[in-house]
């Protein structure tokens, strides 16, 4: 999984509430068997016209948010299905850190998963942020996880908060299924006191 | 003496491997459901990096959102992607050796219809799939969810996920649901009260006579859209009824290790006392037919409502949020929702694609014609059909003009060829109203089996205790 220590770069401002993940990456573009090469499909029905040709006025089609890689956004974002294609989709198109109000429970944690970092904060902060982001090219943000701290464009900084284990695991690009696999032994032990409780569990 | 505990509590407790010092704990993984769209990465993740699977007898496969539901499914292919992932499917249970049903096995359906009706669900367990509706389970008290695709790696190569433990939400809903009140207004209520993020972080569990007066269909229907009011999970405490339909199902326990388990099962209640986070209490007389108007399902409103003016918002936020979506669906604010008419109507999904759906949608129905340009029914899964068939429902479906399909997820989210036009306006027994859900601008109301039988015979949307 690719690391995240600290990013320096355009936020782009989403001021929606509620964003699906069918809005992220609608169910036509699921049909994969691969990880990557989704962010053509990301916000498609909300990106593209009708003809495939791109429109103008949804903002990561304008110039000055092209490359952001810091969506700003409204609360609940990532709501509906547990599709990890959102996250690869958002990824491959270059985004690597959502700042919102909340998160669905199961989008938020796919992020972790997959070298994106989602931070909550507060609506009166996004508020601001979103303000910021609304500066175009100018509305580069630092996002730095070691010390979970965001620099606005100003310079002024505000604290966020994420759990210590997932943000060990992001900045050292950390996979999770090999440091549970050194727990062998535990999850035996488990196994061997349920097997005994509840055999039915087990063939 | 330990504290009372919360079903979730005991559950969860129950399965804690290790407590970590993150405050994560280790919880391990008694059931695994996987289908063609949201396994083929986790499969090839563990071929990379040589791992295999830790317990093949926990897993279940079975294809479902992308299938044909048309007769001529064997050999029909919608699209090559769609058949790679089927293919893939076929191929990774082969190679990982793991309990395959194919699609043309009369048990395949909608993993969350077949994980029950096999025996696989069972109370007490912890049950995932890479499928937010995964929450279905729960009717039967077991802790259910939706998870991604490296969670799903995850538990194939560990049996296990590394979790936090959800706060505690009650939702009681009790005394008697009026004539015509079903599951599914009771869920869509419960949404319309608590909103689609009230959930968030929460684990569900629903009590109160309402509740335990539903059948096991009825409480399917309502834990299947815990997710749709943003918990992870919905629970509803298992009791006889939940016996009962597990007693003989394939996967099942039997005879002695039936009786054990039936023992442990009656253990899993809420004590007198327990504490919840949070409770909200719904008198069941209060629930009318439900029906949605937006793209969300918190956009709901009693049958008798009418479309909501975005100048009552009460904020900003939601002005805007209203505004789109009455653009989005084409509808004017004040319009009577029963003078909304529907082009199509859909019957079927892990929602309400059950037998007890069916004889809802056969009561309407039985004896008129239906109203609609295309009004498809299916079954959730290949045993429901049989049922169904059996019962002599086909014959009062086709009778009445609906197209009775082969089982899948088919137009609860159109991943295969049957969608919506674009503008198109259905009355949907399915779970998600989002923007394109039943195909690219396609326009849903999610409704009950009865209202939407009730739609497509009037060809509008219909309060069902006036047809
Ligand atoms: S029927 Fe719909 S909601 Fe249920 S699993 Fe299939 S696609 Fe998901």
């Amino acid at each position: 999984m690719d690391k995240f220590k600290s990013i320096r770069a355009v936020a782009a401002p989403l001021p929606m509430i509620n964003v699906d993940t069918d809005m992220i990456i609608p169910q036509n573009h699921l049909r994969t068997i691969e990880r990557t090469g989704l962010g053509k499909f990301a916000f498609s029905n909300i990106r593209y016209n009708d003809d495939g040709s791109e429109r103008e006025d949804f903002v990561l089609n304008k110039p000055a948010y092209r490359n952001a890689q810091i969506l700003i956004t409204g609360e609940n974002f990532g709501c509906g299905s547990s599709r990890e294609h959102a996250p690869w989709a958002l990824k491959d198109f270059g985004i690597r850190c959502i700042i919102a109000p909340s998160f669905a429970d199961i989008f938020y944690g796919n992020c972790f998963k997959n070298g994106i970092l989602p931070i909550k904060l507060p609506q009166e902060i996004i508020d601001d942020l979103m303000k910021d982001a609304e500066h175009g090219a100018n509305a580069v943000f630092t996002v730095d996880l070691e010390n979970l701290e965001i620099t606005r464009p100003d310079g002024q900084v505000i604290k966020f908060e994420v759990d210590a284990f997932r943000q060990h695991c992001l900045v050292n690009g950390l996979d999770d299924i090999g440091l549970t696999m050194a727990k062998g032994e535990k999850i035996s032990a488990f196994e061997e006191k349920q097997k005994a409780q509840q055999p039915w569990l087990y063939k | 003496m330990t504290s009372p505990r919360t079903l979730y509590d005991k559950i969860w407790d129950a399965h804690v491997v290790e407590e970590q010092q993150s405050g994560n704990s280790l919880i391990y993984i008694d059931r695994h459901i996987i289908h063609e769209v949201t396994s083929p990465q986790a499969f090839e993740g563990l071929r990379l990096a040589g791992r295999g699977l830790r317990r093949k007898d926990a897993i279940l496969a079975v294809p479902d959102h992308n299938v044909p539901t048309t007769p001529d499914r064997a050999t029909r292919v919608d699209s090559i992607e769609s058949k790679t992932q089927l293919d893939a499917l076929e191929r990774n249970c082969r190679e990982f050796d793991v309990d395959y049903i194919p699609m043309m096995d009369a048990r395949q359906g909608i993993v969350h219809i077949v994980g029950p009706e096999q025996g696989f669900t069972l109370p007490g367990t912890t049950i995932v799939c890479g499928d937010s509706h995964t929450s279905t389970h729960g009717a039967f008290g077991a802790l259910a969810f939706g998870i991604g695709t490296s969670e799903v790696e995850h538990v194939m190569a560990t049996q296990t996920l590394i979790l936090k433990r959800s706060k505690n939400l009650r939702i009681d809903v009790s005394g008697e649901l009026g004539i015509g009140v079903t599951a599914k207004d009771v869920a869509l209520a419960v949404i319309g009260t608590i909103g689609t993020a009230g959930g968030t972080g929460s684990v569900i569990e629903f009590t109160g006579s309402a509740i335990k007066g539903l059948s096991m269909e009825g409480r399917m229907t309502l834990c299947n859209m815990a997710i749709e009011g943003g918990a992870r999970a919905g629970l509803v405490e298992p009791d006889e009824k939940t016996y009962e339909y597990i007693k003989g199902k394939p996967k099942a326990p039997k005879g002695a290790q039936f009786e054990m388990a039936v023992n442990y099962w009656n253990s899993l209640k809420s004590d007198d006392g327990a504490l919840y986070d949070k409770e909200v209490f719904i008198d069941a007389a209060d629930i009318v037919p439900q029906v949605t108007w937006g793209t969300s399902p918190q956009d709901v409103l009693p049958i008798t409502g009418y479309v909501p003016n975005p100048a009552d918002a009460k904020d900003a936020d939601q002005k805007a949020s209203i505004e789109r979506s009455l653009d989005y669906m084409g509808l004017a604010p004040g319009t009577k929702l029963t003078d909304v008419k529907v082009d199509k109507v859909f019957i079927g999904s892990c929602t309400n694609g059950r037998i007890e759906d069916m004889r809802a949608v056969a009561k309407v129905v039985e004896g008129r014609k239906v109203n609609v340009a295309e009004a498809l029914i299916v079954p959730g899964s290949g045993l429901v059909k049989l049922q169904a068939e059996e019962e002599g429902l086909d014959k009062i479906f086709i009778e009445a003009g609906f197209d009775w399909r082969e089982p899948g997820c088919s137009m609860c989210l159109a991943m295969n060829a049957d969608k919506l036009l674009p503008g198109e306006r259905c009355a949907s027994t399915s779970n998600r109203n989002f923007e394109g859900r039943q195909g690219p601008k396609s326009r849903t109301h999610l409704v009950s089996p009865a209202m939407a039988a009730a739609a497509a015979i009037t060809g509008h949307l219909t309060d069902i205790r006036e047809l």
